[in-house]
């Protein structure tokens, strides 16, 4: 078996993982990164909308501060967020915003002058000022008080992305595509690396290195309708969670995106509405500023997604082959917003969905789009459970997101955090040697060969793992989606336990030398089956509503008793994680309250005193740092 | 009314010894909004699991599934089969390494080419200052710039190359318009000197023949032939610096390019 050494193995390389691989790499350090596909393919390169940051340089931010941003992540997260891992990513963005932009980002930038902008669908006037000329521009997003989401046209995830794969360029660090990691290296204590399949090939290869990144992103492949992409299938995670040691924080807090198009369920970027567009139902009447009259369309993704599923609900929604839908309307953007602005919205509604949103309505509904949760980490990054390993972006539940994430807040964390974890990598790499023992490398490779030997030779099993895949798409989508209630949860838990006993008899339909597309997936489910049931057994046993998790039989956002965040721990063997609580956050800077959209009652907690102010030494520097300020 | 297609696809695994290239017949029932992404995950799912094939994003913005479409390099994912005749054919993108069927190796090529290209923006990047403001840059020249950072690399423009087909170590358009792209950015430090080092040879702008498949066949219809056109006009004035007088060089500096009114 090939065996490879870094300092710091990346998996995944998409916007977090080449963040972090930018910083160790800078400070000297031998970096790989390992992905699906080519980076620049990563799911990160779809993102269209941009990344929060207060820069306050739009007429439209004028005023903003990270403290604003910071209330807007803490509100939009119902108050499920970790608040001190919040401040610290609206604190730093706006310096990773200049940063990235230092390195290439082409930034839309401030154009002084009168400008027509639209608010939900009217147009409106303001003049950008002649001193901010030519600094980084912000669009409104869903859910802040400023336009505060920067944005390179709807290309932001492209464009940042190249950048910082350039970067990875500069700094020599290795990238090696079509790889898969299928197993974490460890001995109880320490990661040491991974087991890696090569896609070209087949072969397995053992990757060592003294610290390990896990950003692969989201797990959206364990709903059929989801805007992810096809290889966002939770690898990273299943790697985690596979360990029994390594936690999963918040599984059950999934986002569902409100403008994903029907059939495809592509997504168009949220800065449709933030740009000015409307929702319209069956009757072409905009519905939105009736259940939400501030915010409208650009309530959180939570409460709109909700909004519009009410309202499919009372008969109003547009009846398709592909069930019933609602209507996005951009048309009074005109043709020359849509085509530079929102060209990629333009492409993807002429290409796959035969619409020109110049002139007609772009079908959408709610479709999964968001993991919130993931492999919990501290706020250094790193992983519950396991010393050396680390995770960033989707991947991780870090967590500024809590039980509802901004749009734009996620692209940007995926910088912020990775420049954050990264430098906390560098102080891991350069206070660490770690011992690389012979029998963890050699097990954790027997494991993945039997494996693979099992559902290739094995006579004794029968299962194709194409059709559990189908299995638990159906019962994710029927009783897992956007309102939730414990008898349909209940169902799901159960069909998944069964689903899982039978993902240990999954038998290869053909057979292939070298590289087999099959097996990919046939080593996937299974793990896939467990993310799916954390999600549906968390779901189950929060009997409350907080952000997009929903429980009709639940309605009350109760602080009381679930102001917490979930851990699920997976024992091998089992059916079911075995379900922890830690508190949602060290301490509140903001204390639980209304949102201010959504409606909703809430249970009050009791929360000591002393968790409702800052720690006394982080007071002390913000004091420090605001009186230096004011000097 | 709906058609039965009969999907023809190229078949070879390299890593087999018994495997030989051919040709394979598949048949599905198209239906409504059918793409070749739809169509050839029916056929992996039902009929050969072992089919080799690359998707990714599935909306036409990463660049993962570009193949021979009925003798043209595209897109599968945005391929609409309605478009299409009842017989299609596909073919992996020529130049490219075969991984497998449809399956090519993207990935070593662009970045081998990145790597020759050194395409980073060429500046101190330690020199950045968290605490300054950011440099300023106009917002027409920053959609300039982001019109070339388009590229999703997909590979249909060199697998559509007539040099590319005869020389391995072309570069081509998509790396010329990568050049081309940190040209335009104040903050890349080079000079016209250290581009023509770059891509002022047979590998690079001159290697061209001017066929211009490239531009034709990009899914992101991003300007390919007009790139081409002003680094080949910059870099051979560049050339002849020493040479012409300076009032005809002049004269030639600003011409030829679309963008600019003459």
């Amino acid at each position: 078996m090939q065996i490879i050494y870094s300092d710091l193995l990346c998996i995944g390389a998409g916007l977090a993982g080449e963040r972090v691989a930018v910083e160790a790499a800078k400070a000297g350090f031998n970096v790989t990164c390992l992905s699906i596909v080519p980076p620049r393919r990563s799911h990160s390169s779809a993102a269209q909308g941009g990344m929060q940051a207060a820069l306050g340089n739009a007429i439209m931010g004028d005023g903003d501060t990270p403290d604003v941003h910071f209330a807007d992540t803490v509100k939009g997260s119902d108050w499920g967020c970790d608040q001190e891992v919040a401040r610290i990513f609206a604190d730093t963005a706006p310096i990773v915003m200049r940063e990235v932009a230092h390195w290439g980002v082409p930034w839309n930038r401030v154009e002084a002058g009168v400008h027509t902008y639209y608010k939900g669908g009217k147009p409106f006037e303001a003049e950008e000022k002649l001193e901010k000329h030519g600094l980084i521009h912000a669009r409104a997003f869903g859910g802040t008080a400023k336009w505060r989401t920067c944005y390179t046209a709807d290309g932001t995830g492209r464009s940042v992305l190249n950048t910082l794969d350039s970067m990875c360029l500069r700094y020599e660090v290795g990238i090696h595509d079509r790889t898969q990691a299928e197993t974490l290296i460890h001995d109880g204590e320490n990661c040491l690396g991974a087991i890696v399949r090569c896609l070209k090939t087949g072969e397995l290869k053992a990757y060592l290195a003294t610290a390990t990144l896990i950003a692969t992103g989201g797990y959206g492949r364990i709903y059929k309708a989801t805007t992810n992409a096809v290889i966002c299938d939770g690898g990273g995670q299943i790697a985690a969670l596979d360990t029994g040691l390594v936690p999963m924080g918040n599984m059950e807090a999934i986002q569902f995106h409100p403008t994903g198009t029907v059939p495809t369920d592509i997504l168009v970027t949220e800065g449709c509405r933030g740009d000015g567009g409307t929702l319209l139902d069956v009757n072409e009447y905009r519905f939105m500023p009736d259940y939400e009259p501030e915010k409208a369309e650009l309530a959180s993704r939570d409460v709109v997604s909700r909004r519009m599923q009410e309202h499919i609900r009372k008969g109003l929604g547009v009846k398709s082959p592909y069930g019933d839908h609602l209507w996005l309307d951009i048309r009074h953007l005109g043709e020359k917003h849509i085509t530079t602005k929102l060209r990629e919205v333009y492409d993807i509604c002429t290409n796959f969905l035969g619409v020109n949103p110049i002139h007609d309505l772009i079908p959408v509904r709610p479709t999964q789009h968001y993991s919130m949760g993931g492999i919990r980490t501290n706020r250094d990054g790193a992983a519950y459970g396991l010393k050396g390993l680390f995770s960033a972006g989707e991947s991780a539940c870090w967590d500024m997101h809590g039980f509802n994430r901004l749009g734009g807040n996620s692209l940007a964390e995926t910088v912020v955090a990775g420049r954050y974890v990264g430098k906390k990598i560098v102080e891991f790499l350069k206070g660490h040697t770690v011992d690389f023992k012979q029998s963890a490398i050699n097990d954790a490779h027997a494991k993945v060969a039997a494996r693979i030997m099992e559902m290739t030779k094995s006579s004794s099993k029968q299962e194709s793992a194409i059709q559990l895949r189908d299995e638990m798409h159906s019962t994710m989508m029927d009783n897992v989606g956007i309102f939730r209630n414990g008898k349909d949860l209940q169902k799901a838990v159960d069909t998944l336990d069964e689903l899982i006993d039978r993902s240990k008899n999954i038998k290869l339909q053909g057979t292939a030398i070298g590289f087999n597309p099959e097996i990919s997936l046939a080593l996937r489910i299974p793990g896939m089956l467990k993310l799916a049931q954390c999600t549906a057994y968390g779901a189950l046993m929060r009997t409350e509503s907080r952000g997009a998790h929903t429980r009709e039989d639940f309605p009350e956002r109760n602080d009381k008793d679930w102001l917490n965040r979930t851990l699920a721990y997976w024992k091998e063997g089992s059916t079911r994680p075995e379900l922890k609580y830690e508190d949602a956050s060290p301490y509140f800077e903001i204390p639980p309250g209304e949102r201010g959209y959504g409606g909703g009652k809430i249970i009050a907690a009791d929360i000591p005193e002393e968790k409702l102010r800052l720690p006394k030494n982080s007071a002390e520097k913000k004091k420090a740092k605001q009186t230096k300020k004011a000097s | 009314m709906s058609r039965r297609l009969h999907i023809e696809v190229f078949r070879y695994n390299p890593l087999d010894p018994n495997s030989e290239p051919h040709m394979q017949s598949f048949y599905v029932n198209e239906y409504d909004s059918m793409t070749l992404f739809i169509a050839l995950n029916i056929i992996r799912d039902e009929q050969d699991p072992t089919l080799q094939f690359d998707f990714c994003c599935r909306a036409g913005i990463c660049g993962s599934c570009g193949m021979v479409i009925n003798g043209r390099p595209g897109l599968a994912c945005h391929t609409q089969t309605r478009d299409l005749p009842d017989h299609i054919v596909l073919h992996p993108l020529p130049v490219f390494k075969l991984i497998g069927d449809l399956s090519v190796d993207t990935g070593t090529w662009f970045r081998d080419a990145g790597a020759r290209i050194e395409a980073w923006v060429h500046n101190d990047h330690e020199q950045f200052d968290p605490k300054a403001e950011e440099v300023r840059m106009e917002n027409d020249l920053a959609n300039e710039i982001f019109e070339l950072d388009r590229c999703i690399e997909c590979g249909c423009c060199v697998s559509a190359c007539g040099t590319a087909r005869m020389r391995e170590d072309f570069l081509g358009a998509t790396s010329i318009a990568r050049v081309a792209r940190f040209y335009l950015d104040p903050r890349d430090e080079r000079n016209e000197e250290n581009y023509y080092q770059v891509i002022g040879n047979d590998q690079g702008v001159f290697g061209c023949m001017g066929l211009l498949g490239c531009e034709d066949v990009c899914p992101k219809h991003i300007p390919l032939q007009d790139q081409l056109g002003i680094m080949r006009r910059m870099l051979a004035i560049h050339s002849v610096k020493g040479i012409l007088p300076k009032r005809v060089l002049e004269k030639l500096q600003h011409k030829g390019c679309c963008h600019e009114s003459h």
